[in-house]
């Protein structure tokens, strides 16, 4: 009855607790999911991207970032900076407009949204009189022009956002001056382009989108120039002094115009069609950027021929005879130009394009040769193929870090030296305390080696296992090796690509040993990969061996994907992490487990079947142990036979989804009614899913139940298996069905360990009676602290564990927490988790958390997330709970099931397919931005007088030496990103195969993987 | 045949009456009060005195409520003793002649009046069903807490403990009302919405469809998900007690005066010894029965016989559990052998042996269909 009671309040201990665990969510790594705008500050030298789910970044120097959240949730549609102020203005779909400031507050600048605004037309006139399609800052700070798709310019004070009705420009004042033959009705229709004069700020140029472009006199409020366009406007670019402007068109056209000083009618300068004869898609975007040697920079976005290029996301750039068409994987949202923003300068001198494509942020060396691509050292596209696996290595030690760092300088020669040339801000935070490594397994068999000790989330190195198997694809296929004359002259930038050519070859497992630099890979296809750090290319045979883990049993037939066919003979590897041991199960069901021993040299991997140990020293399978029940069809069948009616169901709702966000891009004309009608269809499918009764089925887990053997855990432990006087190596396997195995291993001495072979001997099994899945093993020692990872004490980094005591069992299934005493196995101490609060265990981790106030002290408990997204700290030996945190959303099961801990009480998830949400658990690790932006120094002209370099480093080093490491803190913003319509689905056809009790976990997630998303094992 | 016995007070005098059915004969015997012997003696003693030792019979006897309870082991023969009131009666029918439903029911002195049975009409109308002796038997399913719950809530407890027939029943999320300060308040409950027929959950006739869950071993269930009551429901199922508000009201226990316990076959005693409840303090617990489920878990030591790789290649048998079961089972029989000379096809050695296995040997397995069954080297109970 005593696990009723409340657990006594013990003051001292409530006291260390908050001493020890904080929950806060720090940063997000990644790029923006769905980004649909983009700005720009040239004074700042910091860009915002605005997304579909309202949110705003805000990103300058590495280390400066800033988050905001519109209520709202809906999507920005335009970000525009206020010339030389540390604000900015946001248009969101519902026609609000926002204004958002950095403040500095505690000696640290925060993004805070100060006024928001929805413009209101005269009683009675219809929605489109309002509805805004451009937006312009004026440089005068003091006014915005808000340009409508009636044609109607309202202009609104700031920050007050008063609307100065007297000065609103009609399409009525306008058409006075346009020639009866150009004008009728329509011609003044939507405003499609408001741009400030660049030497006079009492003239703005305004365009319609029917083609009808002229110059406004604010002072005299009236227009003092007409352009009679007749193609339909997309954009307009004023040069740099003024005399010109370039327009450019739906026709995919682009034309020239002068501003004279007399009153003749002007005439284009030119007008061309860069990719014609053929009918071209629209130029929506241009820049005209001088140069001192005279030849422009003209650049522009689409234009393709429409016939065989139409589907290309483009931007070409022009300079002389030099022209290059970049070519983006993904759609570009927008884009713009670095250039000298020095007032007194003559020319624009572009330096750098930066381009925001739906997935992936591009940015292009204008000013060396050949236009190279800038590596960014944040914002990196995590999906650029799907992740399927993660893996986090803390404090890495320094030599390890170097030689991953020079393999992946060796990768990225193809980049600019450019320095990041969005520079703006100061980052104050402190130093990161360590270096960590977050791997990340993809589908497309590669793993991403990551520097996740700080705010920007960079990458290292990239390691491709695919050398060693034979592929359709052949590697040396190119895309970007275009013939000379080419045309359009396309280039391929960017990294994202999101077909597979093989999704056997998707790596799902990862274990990294920081000490030796050997590191074990697993894949879809069985595949299990132990490489070693080589600095050097080098080409070598991989040993291959096969794990047959049904041990040739009859009756049973795999009809799942086949194993992965090898490539004979020595293959080429890259500087870096070489493989020289494949082992492929068989059947080739995916990995679902992985250990390594690196002072051992054995490599532990576990299916569905059953689960293997491999001697990497002398190559060697040391044995093998079928898992599986004899009834367990499924488990042998391979995953494809029963999923697949799911996956189509799946399918369809992503593809609704889809759907109804592609005619959100832009509000015009009958675009609404789409979305109506989008949104209805949505309702009532999900009216009719809600239809179906939900019922849950309560019935005892048997062991006929499917996926009992799959083997969900392995852990290798120097402990007392047999005797409590003898401890010996041993290897502990956990599976789905309950069931823990204990094998004794038998490791020769160093000086014969080529000589004898390994031998293992099973010692123990344990069926737990609950029979819920194993989801963790851990050997406490005497001490009850856990056994140090292998090497870690020859490095002198861990103390010997303690030999003496008796050693604990701990078993975490997903539904309860048991302590075993050791050698003999008896039950000791529990805590039944789900029996008590209906939640089970997803994640669990041992974390080792360090109190804030005093330096010696700290402890090992175990971080453990829930199905629930709940984050729950438990004590260890004793199990008890200490702390609980929300963290994530339960209906986020990408979310949960791609979360993974650190050792020191961090964590990340994904909160999107291309965004880890960093979360920490305790106060004394925590990473998180911390920077300043300063205010522009506004002279007298109205001009900002940019901030020195040299000035800049000498304040960042003044503020480093000031600031105290995290003692004052913001609360962060916290942005939930996912799609309520695609959560319902997902957690409706979840559900659906939950009450079919098919193994839910399992095989939601294999759907999601399905899906291009995560994989959870 | 209907027969009286009449126990005497005194400790150790008994006055024995038997009647037949139209007549009555006595007979007097003396029983320790205290110390009554067993049941077997007692009942082989009836048959004797009566001479009907080739007849198939059951006993049966009046309770101080009036109540006709059976005394048909060593347990609640000793109850029927030790709680006599002066005299003892007992009823001896033919087996054959038994009507059960009977029993329980305030048979003697009310007759049918109306009278509270927690067994539904299904059950009651049952025909004859031969049951044998009690001690082949197990709990399935009990009321619990009767005496702390209000009468609108029912406690049952199922007991799966190597039951073959599965839990089998479904539930679903809803709405109930409530009285709250605030007046009738709708809120979301948990209910059962469907029972697998032949399951443990339908046979007991204690839950039904549309009885709204309240509790799950002593959990409230209110503000917690249709998911998490499912699991915490599954993470029980070894032992479950579901708190139920029944949706047909009309069977529900009518608390009186008396002592529970009296119409013993339905409610727990135990229960009544406890003090009052605290919020979620289940009172039938014992602090044992709760553990119960985690010495459960079977733990196999032992030196296992090494797999070689490459496999031998003699074993090439056919089935798989015989295979990777080899070394497990080839020790199983050794130690079968050892322990009883029988060998393994009896039931009962091998019950025995996995209660050896087991650390604490208070708790009966009981063994499924089957037996054991091997696949690998796990042993499922």
């Amino acid at each position: 009855m005593r696990r009723f009671l409340r657990p006594g309040h013990d003051p001292v201990r409530e006291r260390l607790k908050r001493d020890l665990f904080q929950f806060n969510k720090t940063v997000e790594h990644g790029f923006p999911h769905q980004p649909s705008a983009l700005g720009y500050s040239p004074c700042l030298r910091l860009m915002a991207i605005g997304t579909r789910s309202g949110a705003i970044k805000l990103y300058g120097a590495p280390g400066v970032e800033f988050m905001g959240l519109h209520e709202e949730n809906n999507t920005v549609v335009q970000i525009h900076f206020i010339p030389d102020q540390c604000q900015l203005v946001t248009l969101l779909d519902d026609n609000s407009l926002h204004l958002w400031s950095l403040k500095q507050h505690g000696g640290a600048s925060e993004l805070r949204e100060e006024h928001r605004f929805t413009l209101k037309g005269p009683p009675g006139s219809p929605p489109s009189a309002t509805q805004i399609t451009a937006v312009l800052p004026h440089s005068s700070r003091e006014v915005l022009y808000l340009g409508t798709e009636s044609g109607n310019i309202f202009v609104v004070e700031l920050p007050s956002f008063r609307v100065l009705e007297d000065r609103t420009i009609t399409p009525e004042a306008v058409l006075q001056r346009v020639p009866e033959d150009y004008c009728n009705r329509r011609s003044c229709e939507l405003v499609e382009a408001l741009r400030e004069h660049p030497k006079n700020p009492d003239q703005i140029l305004i365009g319609y989108s029917r083609g009808l472009i002229f110059l406004w006199d604010l002072q005299n409020n009236k227009v003092t120039h007409l352009f009679l366009g007749t193609q339909q406007l997309e954009n307009l670019h004023w040069q740099r002094d003024g005399s010109k402007f370039v327009s450019c068109h739906y026709d995919g056209s682009y034309t020239q115009w002068p501003v004279s000083s007399d009153n003749r009618q002007p005439e284009p300068l030119e007008n061309l069609v860069p990719y014609g004869p053929f009918p071209c898609k629209a130029i929506s975007k241009i820049y005209w950027q001088t140069t001192k040697n005279g030849l422009p920079y003209i650049i522009f976005q689409g234009g393709m021929p429409r016939a065989s290029y139409g589907d290309r996301h483009s931007i070409s750039v022009v300079h002389g005879s030099q022209q290059t068409a970049f070519d983006f994987t993904s759609r570009v949202i927008d884009f713009f130009i670095i250039f000298s923003s020095e007032p007194t300068a003559e020319f624009d001198d572009p330096s750098a394009m930066v381009v925001l494509a739906e997935e992936e942020l591009v940015v292009i060396d204008l000013k060396t040769a050949g236009w190279p691509a800038v590596h960014p050292p944040y914002l990196a596209s995590l999906h650029c193929s799907a992740i399927t696996c993660s893996h986090h290595v803390s404090n890495i030690p320094l030599k390890l870090w170097e030689r991953i760092i020079s393999a992946g300088s060796k990768q990225n020669i193809h980049y600019s030296n450019m320095p990041w040339p969005i520079d703006g801000g100061t980052s104050i935070a402190p130093d990161p305390p360590q270096r960590d490594l977050l791997l990340t397994g993809h589908e497309d068999g590669t793993v991403r080696f990551w520097d996740a000790s700080g705010v920007c989330l960079h990458l290292l190195y990239k390691l491709s296992t695919v050398r060693v198997f034979l592929t359709d694809a052949d590697p040396n296929d190119n895309m970007n090796t275009l013939g000379e004359d080419e045309w359009p002259p396309l280039r391929k930038v960017g990294t994202f690509d999101p077909y597979s050519d093989d999704p056997r070859l998707g790596i799902q497992k990862i274990y990294l040993c920081k000490y030796s630099g050997y590191l074990a890979v697993a894949g879809t296809a069985g595949q299990v990969l132990v490489m070693e750090l080589n600095d050097e290319d080098a080409e070598h045979v991989v040993d291959h061996a096969e794990a047959d883990l049904l041990q040739d049993q009859e009756g049973y037939r795999w009809k799942g994907h086949e194993k992965l066919k090898t490539r004979d003979g020595p293959v080429r590897f890259e500087a870096g992490f070489q493989p020289f041991v494949l082992v492929q199960c068989q059947p080739p069901a995916v990995v679902t487990s992985l250990a390594l021993h690196s002072e051992w040299k054995l490599v532990a991997f576990g299916t569905s079947h059953g689960f293997g140990l491999f001697d990497h020293q002398q190559k060697r399978l040391v044995f093998v142990k079928c898992t599986l029940h004899p009834s367990d069809q499924l488990a042998l069948e391979g995953p494809l036979s029963r999923v697949k009616s799911l996956k189509k169901s799946l399918r369809q709702s992503f593809r609704r989804i889809r759907r109804s966000r592609v005619s959100s891009r832009k509000r015009r004309g009958g675009s609404g009614n789409v979305q109506e009608a989008n949104a209805k269809f949505d309702q009532d499918t999900l009216q009719e899913m809600e239809l179906a009764p939900v019922q849950r089925k309560i019935e005892a887990r048997s062991a006929e139940d499917s996926f009992t053997g799959f083997v969900r855990t392995l852990y290798f432990a120097d402990t007392f298996l047999r005797d409590s006087s003898r401890h010996c190596p041993s290897l502990w396997a956990g599976t789905n069905g309950g069931t823990v195995y204990a094998f004794c291993l038998r490791v020769p001495p160093a000086e014969r360990r080529m000589d004898e072979p390994v031998r293992a001997e099973q010692a123990k099994e344990i069926q737990l009676m609950h029979r819920a899945p194993v989801v963790g093993i851990l050997v406490l020692d005497g001490h009850s602290t856990p056994l140090p990872e292998p090497l870690e004490v020859a490095h002198d980094l861990s103390k010997s564990p303690d030999m003496q005591g008796s050693h604990q069992l701990l078993v975490v299934s997903e539904e309860q927490f048991k302590v075993f005493t050791l050698p003999k196995v008896s039950s000791k101490l529990k805590l039944k988790l789900t029996a008590l609060e209906g939640c089970r265990v997803r994640k669990v981790t041992v974390a080792n958390f360090s109190s804030c106030k005093t330096d010696d002290y700290s402890e090992n408990d175990l971080a453990v997330l829930t199905n629930l997204g709940d984050i729950q700290i438990i004590s260890l030996p004793f199990l008890k709970l200490q702390i609980r945190y929300p963290c994530i959303r339960k209906e986020d099961v990408s979310g949960i099931a791609s979360c993974v801990f650190t050792k020191y009480g961090q964590g990340f998830y994904l909160i999107s397919p291309s965004e880890f949400e960093r979360f920490s658990l305790s106060t004394k690790w925590l990473v998180e931005p911390r920077c300043i932006v300063d205010m522009p120094e506004v002279t007298s002209n109205n001009h900002v007088r940019p901030k020195s370099g040299m000035e800049n480093t000498a304040r960042k080093s003044r503020l480093n030496c000031c600031s105290v490491k995290g003692q004052w803190r913001v609360p962060p913003l916290m942005l939930e990103h996912q799609e309520v319509t695609a959560d319902l689905t997902l957690m409706d056809i979840l559900q659906e195969f939950h009450s079919k009790r098919l193994g839910m976990f399992s095989d939601a997630c294999r759907l999601l993987h399905c899906q291009h998303m995560i994989k959870p094992f | 045949m209907v027969g009286e016995v009449q126990v005497m007070n005194s400790s150790l005098l008994v006055l024995y009456n038997l009647s037949y059915e139209f007549g009555a004969e006595f007979r007097r015997f003396s029983l320790d009060r205290y110390q009554p012997g067993k049941f077997e003696d007692f009942y082989k003693l009836i048959l004797h005195i009566h001479h009907i030792a080739n007849l198939e019979v059951m006993i049966g006897y009046a309770d101080v409520h009036g109540d006709l309870l059976p005394i048909n082991n060593d347990d609640n023969f000793l109850k029927a003793v030790s709680s006599a009131n002066l005299l003892l009666r007992v009823f001896i029918q033919r087996q054959d002649e038994v009507d059960y439903s009977n029993f329980g029911t305030n048979t003697l002195s009310r007759k049918k009046k109306a009278l509270v049975t927690l067994r539904n009409d299904n059950l009651r109308r049952r025909p004859h069903i031969n049951i044998s002796m009690p001690h082949d038997f197990r709990p399935v399913s009990s009321i619990i807490d009767v005496d702390i719950l209000p009468e609108t809530h029912r406690r049952v407890r199922l007991y799966r403990h190597g039951c073959e027939k599965p839990l089998g029943f479904y539930i679903r999320d809803g709405t109930s009302v409530r009285v709250t300060p605030h007046g009738l308040e709708k809120v979301p409950g948990i209910f059962i919405s469907r029972m697998v027929p032949g399951g443990l959950a339908e046979s007991t006739g204690l839950l039904a469809v549309n009885d709204e869950v309240l509790e799950v071993n002593g959990i409230e269930v209110a503000g917690k998900t249709l998911d998490q009551v499912t699991d915490m429901m599954i993470a029980n199922s070894h032992n479950l007690i579901i708190t139920v508000k029944p949706a047909n009201q009309r069977n529900n226990i009518i608390r009186s005066s008396r002592m529970s316990g009296s119409s013993g076959q339905s409610t727990d005693s135990t229960a009544s010894h406890h003090s009052l409840p605290t919020s979620h303090v289940l009172q039938n617990f014992h602090p044992d029965e709760m553990e119960s489920d985690e010495e459960a878990d079977i733990v196999i030591e032992g030196g296992l016989e090494p797999q070689h790789i490459p496999k031998l290649h003699s074993l090439t048998s056919s089935s798989l559990s015989r295979i990777n079961g080899s070394s497990l089972s080839h020790r199983l029989q050794r130690d079968l052998a050892l322990n009883n000379n029988s060998g393994r096809e009896s039931n009962g050695n091998i019950h025995k042996l996995l209660s050896s296995l087991k650390t604490d040997p208070r708790h009966s397995l009981v063994i499924p269909r089957g037996g054991i069954e091997e696949d690998g080297t796990v042993i499922t109970l």
